[in-house]
């Protein structure tokens, strides 16, 4: 059977990854801020991401503290908008907008492409710049009197409310310009700079994956900034776009503002996709099931996702008419989704399953998204979200795919990549025992909430009725368990930074490019340029090897 | 992390008391049903709730059992299948779903138009929302805090807000409109079970928002009418300074001026009558009958130093007499 | 083929590998195999950017369709106050500035590094020309009171336009220097009063006009000058003569961002000046 050139003519190549890889080539931080390299840019993504996410998951920590009693708890109402405020766009526009695409898709990218790095370099580090000074912005918010107007920043109230709105929204239309530059480097690098042999059906699932997140980029966020510059220009001078006492309309707001916020949410969940699409055939040592209906799902997501924004507005006064096209388009979104789920569980049949960690979070990522998915139902359904809306029905919704799709999927992409990105192995115990948790964590802080929202208790609440404590207090318990899980699988992590360079090239035995170079790569990613002549999902040709902890290719060991 | 000056001015804002439950109820997953609009809704989403957990009882019964029948030895071990696609399959789940989507969508866009669909000869009350207070008027001129309706009579909603937006819910009815400034949005309902159901407003609206709850209370239909009629006569027979309480915990003047000293949004109406303000131009008021009245009617004429422009004006929506009334409760919080 | 080049990135030395293109094309990137492939990735990317821009400018044009649609008699109201000859001035001086533009990308192609300044520089100079005209008409509008939202506050200014001098009767002695001629006030009159209940005074809402179109224009002359800034760039470029058959690619881009800023303004001023 046809196997992959790979780059060294070697029978097996050495990892020489521990001599002189991309983090040891050149030295000191101005090698770092100023590098060009992509391979840098996604490790300090990486760390900003990070993070942010302590960050708002403290906030997510202090909301659930303060709800474990009706009236106060630990702060005032006013800080208690402020936080869910903070929570949401810190959450939303630093940590799972950039989360997969920048912090993992930047250095893995160009790798599965057989390329030295993205099209266009310096525009990757000026993303990241931008991405820090969105941060820095949304920070200055935090100091000065954070914003209190909801990450969803409606109108008349953002237009009136006296805390410091303008440094927020500034900060969030820095973060999405730097999300329409990454993406248009993605599709630039994916189009014009595949290794050859790379036909697009040869592709890893995963680079479909960022290549339809970044077509929503590029579509979906300029319209973002737009509507926020006109917020920023409307509160700054009063111009009366939005803001009825001025002749404005506030429900013109919601519309620009869910037209980006609709595919925002799938730019947060598609690369989850394309994460788990590599994750689960390499765990379970099989091709993955279905790979054109997969990638091409991605696409047709993508697409469908301009046309559903106005599910978020059943109850705004929407017309009826327009509603029930929103609400038809949102179900036909959802046939897509369910294929991929059905394609990953079937790869898995007759399939030989390992449990490491990225498999279990991936598992992890197929109960919990599942479960977000069909609650999405509901709230299609649109005489269901009439009572729904606004209800913590919907904040479980969204949680459940957006920290159980899209973060349970980045960490599982993170332990899945890690021994390529630093050269070390993770700690599998810990790895396991953090992502178990999570899983707890997570449905034990959500579920609860699903039915607090149906029995009527509505959301971005500070004060509730007596008679949903329990259910609080049994979310508030999920989220310390949570947070108690991401601690310790970040703080393992990141110990294991001190150890030496010591992973194998391809502990995992996958067939994707990245594998095919030494853990850490080196600068140039590759010796020689890679011709591809088989999928990214065969299995056959690797072998595990207990002398290096790893797999190797049969057909260039030496002897064969 | 917030200005001290503005906490000082955003002082907590209490629940109000009484508030009634939404239990019991026959279900689970939703509150006790009041209206007509419930059981048809309730049964859509019970139906969707039986499709997601077959769903997922499915789909994670396949994926626990492939894990378990599948599961790795060793490292060696390989799988024993490389079949990667299977199109009669891939199109049966591709398509199969439809039918089943297809019906969510068609009852609940029936229901939807149900919702919002308002009969003839409705019972209307005004809704008006304003932060952090729903005031309902009804057709006698009577205004409440409270929503007061007939069982078993439709009634018709008409909702407006004054300053942002919020949302007009009624769990136990099933329904929810947001209330826009500078529109008029609407929603009926027919209630079915005398009783009380609370109200919330369910569109964030700062600081009060959790506080802006109420109750809608369901009179059975052959004393509704007499009742309100009783009730709008209660109100002009109230002596002025009863009145004027009346209208300090409807009017939302409750949400900013407190009767104990604290400052809130707005200054504490204990001792202000006859004190000497300062204005935030620096200038000086005695709070007499003239000054309250300015102040309800026009409120940004005299702001008094440290506090900010936010008061809404009163004009047309007080009666004089209801003003008198106001400036005698006024008058006797000493 | 033609061997053309794009990007002025420089390689930085390391991942050559012994490239012979990257050794001879100091233009070429470390990460590109050939120039083909750079050129064409930068103009792939500078396309995909003139798309986000649109993308950006389409919530002012949806929010322009919105408010339009439901209140007509603001609009047509409100454009009077805009000096269509000032705005076809603009509108003429651009389309022009597009034809040095694009004669500027053939400069750069035949190596005329004199005729690419003199090109990049008339291109300049008109959108500086741009600026001043929208300086002019701004000043305009903010002496006479016509600004958005709760700055909307018309003065007598205003009835220097010929269509408002029937305000309160004609306006004092002197305080018109040129007052309009009589033909002009009576068309004027007969269009503003045809169906309009608002005769001299200015509709409710009527600040959103301007609302719109100061976000409009500004957020273009925003456009206008980062446009210039950009020219600027190419020119100490140019000077240095760096452009030739094999690397042109920057002047093509910018040449394609400014003729996307130029069709934004086609766009915008029949919407905002021509309402008729």
């Amino acid at each position: 059977m046809a196997s992959t050139t790979t780059t060294a003519d070697v029978a097996v190549p050495a990892n020489k990854g521990a001599d002189d890889n991309y983090l040891t080539h050149d030295k000191g931080i101005a090698s770092w801020l100023l590098t060009l390299d992509h391979k840098r840019i996604s490790v300090m993504y990486f760390i900003c991401v990070i993070s942010a996410f302590a960050l708002g998951g403290t906030f997510a920590l202090l909301i659930r503290t303060e709800l474990l009693t009706p009236g106060r708890t630990i702060v005032d109402a006013d800080t208690y908008n402020q936080l869910f405020t903070l929570h949401g766009a810190v959450m939303v526009f630093l940590v799972i907008i950039p989360g997969i695409p920048a912090a993992i898709g930047n250095f893995v990218l160009p790798l599965h492409l057989g390329a030295k790095d993205v099209a266009f370099p310096k525009l990757n580090l000026m993303s990241w710049y931008m991405w820090v000074a969105g941060a820095c912005f949304m920070l200055t918010s935090l100091i000065v009197s954070a914003a209190d107007t909801g990450w969803t920043f409606y109108t008349p109230y953002s237009t009136t409310t006296l805390t410091a709105v303008i440094p927020a929204l500034t900060g969030a239309f820095i973060l999405g310009f730097s999300s329409i530059f990454t993406g248009l480097n993605f599709i630039v690098t994916i189009h014009k700079m595949r290794a050859p042999g790379l036909t697009w059906f040869r592709l890893p699932l995963f680079v479909w994956g960022l290549y339809s997140t970044a077509i929503m980029q590029v579509l979906a966020t300029p319209v973002l900034g737009i509507t926020l510059l006109m917020l920023i220009v409307e509160r700054a001078f009063g111009i009366g776009i939005f803001d009825p006492a001025l002749g404005g309309d506030p429900v013109l707001f919601q519309h620009f503002f869910w037209f980006y916020s609709h595919p925002a949410v799938y730019i947060m969940i598609v690369p989850a996709f394309g994460v788990i699409s590599e994750i689960i055939p390499v765990f379970s040592r099989k091709r993955l099931f279905g790979y054109s209906f997969i990638a091409l799902s991605s696409v047709a997501i993508a697409i469908l996702s301009f046309l559903v924004w106005g599910h978020h507005m059943f109850v705004s006064g929407q017309s009826v008419l327009a509603g029930s096209i929103f609400s038809a388009i949102t179900f036909l979104i959802a046939i897509p989704t369910a294929i991929k789920v059905l394609n990953w569980i079937s790869t898995m049949y007759k399939g030989a399953i390992h449990l490491d960690t990225p498999m279990l979070y991936a598992l992890m990522f197929l109960w919990v998204f599942t479960i977000g998915g069909v609650t999405g139902l509901f709230l299609s359904t649109m005489a269901t979200d009439v009572h729904l809306t606004d209800t913590y029905f919907v904040v479980a919704h969204f949680h459940y795919v957006m920290m159980g799709g899209a973060i349970t999927a980045f960490f599982g992409g993170v332990h899945y990549w890690w021994p390529k990105i630093f050269g070390r192995m993770y700690n599998e115990k810990t790895g396991q025992l953090g992502s178990v948790l999570v899983f707890i964590g997570l449905n034990l802080t959500f579920f609860p909430q699903f039915i607090m929202g149906s029995r009527g208790m509505p959301r971005r609440y500070y004060n509730y009725i007596p008679e949903f404590q329990p259910f609080h207090v049994a979310s508030s318990i999920g989220a310390y368990i949570l947070g108690f899980g991401f601690l310790i699988t970040t703080v393992s992590l990141i110990k294991t930074l001190f150890k030496k360079a010591d992973a194998p090239m391809n502990p995992w035995g996958s067939n994707t490019l990245e594998w095919t170079i030494s853990s850490p790569p080196p600068y140039y990613n590759f010796d020689k340029v890679p011709h591809v002549t088989e999928g990214p999902y065969e299995y056959e040709d690797w072998e595990y090897n207990e002398k290096i902890g790893g797999y190797e290719r049969k057909s260039l060991k030496a002897g064969t | 992390m917030m200005n001290p000056l503005l906490t000082l001015a955003f002082a907590p804002i209490p629940v109000p008391n009484n508030v009634p439950t939404l239990n019991p109820s026959p279900y689970f997953w939703l509150p006790v049903p009041a209206s007509t609009m419930a059981q048809p809704i309730d049964d859509l989403f019970n139906y969707v709730m039986w499709v997601s957990v077959i769903s997922c009882l499915l789909l994670m019964g396949l994926m626990i059992y492939f894990v378990t029948k599948y599961r790795a030895k060793s490292r060696k071990d390989e799988g024993t299948s490389s079949s990667d696609h299977h199109t009669g399959l891939e199109l049966f789940w591709s398509i199969g779903p439809l039918p089943v989507l297809l019906a969510m969508f068609v009852w609940g866009f029936q229901g939807f138009v149900a919702l919002r669909t308002t009969p003839k000869d409705a019972y209307e009350v005004h809704v008006t929302a304003q932060k952090w207070k729903w005031l309902f008027e009804y057709p006698n001129g009577y205004t409440d805090d409270v929503l007061h309706v007939p069982n078993g009579r439709k009634v018709r909603a008409v909702i407006n807000a004054v300053d942002v937006l919020h949302s007009f819910f009624l769990p136990a009815f099933r329904t929810k409109i947001d209330a826009v400034p500078g529109r008029y949005t609407e929603l009926w309902f027919e209630p079915t079970a005398p009783g009380t159901y609370p109200i919330f407003c369910a569109e964030y609206c700062g600081t009060g928002h959790s506080a802006m709850i109420t109750k809608v209370v369901v009179h059975e239909a052959a004393s509704f009418d007499k009742w309100l009629e009783d009730a709008g006569k209660a109100i002009d027979a109230l002596p002025p300074e009863e009145l004027g309480q009346k209208m300090y915990n409807q009017q939302g003047c409750s949400g900013c001026h407190s009767l104990d000293g604290s400052p809130k949004t707005g200054p504490s109406w204990k001792g202000l009558f006859g004190k000497s303000e300062t204005m935030s131009d620096g200038s000086s008021v005695n709070v007499d009958e003239n000054y309250i009245r300015e102040s309800i009617l026009d409120p940004q004429a005299k702001i008094v130093r440290g506090f900010g422009p936010v008061m809404p004006t009163f004009k047309g929506k007080l009666s004089d007499k209801k003003i008198s009334g106001i400036i005698a409760f006024i008058k006797a919080q000493k | 083929m033609t061997d053309t080049t794009a990007d002025s990135v420089t390689g930085h030395g390391h991942g050559d590998h012994g490239d012979a293109a990257h050794a001879h094309n100091p233009f070429l990137a470390h990460h590109f195999d050939t120039p083909l492939q750079q050129f064409e990735a930068g103009k792939f990317g500078i396309w995909l950017f003139l798309v986000t821009e649109i993308l950006f400018f389409s919530g002012l044009f949806c929010a322009y369709t919105v408010y339009r649609t439901l209140d007509p008699d603001v609009f047509e109201w409100g454009h009077y106050f805009l000096d269509t000859k000032l705005g076809a001035l603009n509108t003429s001086v651009l389309i022009f500035s597009s034809l040095t533009a694009a004669w500027a990308v053939r400069n750069a192609q035949l190596s005329q590094h004199r005729a690419l300044c003199v090109n990049i520089v008339l291109t300049l100079l008109c959108a500086a020309t741009f600026m001043c005209v929208k300086y002019e008409e701004y000043s305009h509008k903010f002496h006479a009171g016509l600004l958005p939202g709760k700055h909307f506050q018309p003065n007598e200014d205003v009835w220097e336009q010929p269509a408002y001098w029937k305000k309160n009767g004609p306006p004092p002695d002197g305080l018109l220097d040129d007052p309009p001629k009589k033909e002009a006030i009576e068309k004027a009159d007969k269009i503003i009063t045809r169906g309009h209940p608002y005769r001299f005074q200015p509709p409710p809402n009527a600040a959103r006009f301007f609302g719109i179109y100061f976000c409009m224009t500004g957020l273009h002359g925003i456009h206008v000058l980062a446009g210039m800034i950009i020219w600027i760039w190419m020119l100490t470029k140019a000077a240095r003569k760096q452009f030739g058959p094999t690397y042109y690619g920057p002047v093509d881009y910018a040449a394609l961002y400014w003729h996307l800023v130029d069709l934004i303004w086609i766009y915008l001023f029949p919407l905002l000046y021509l309402i008729d």
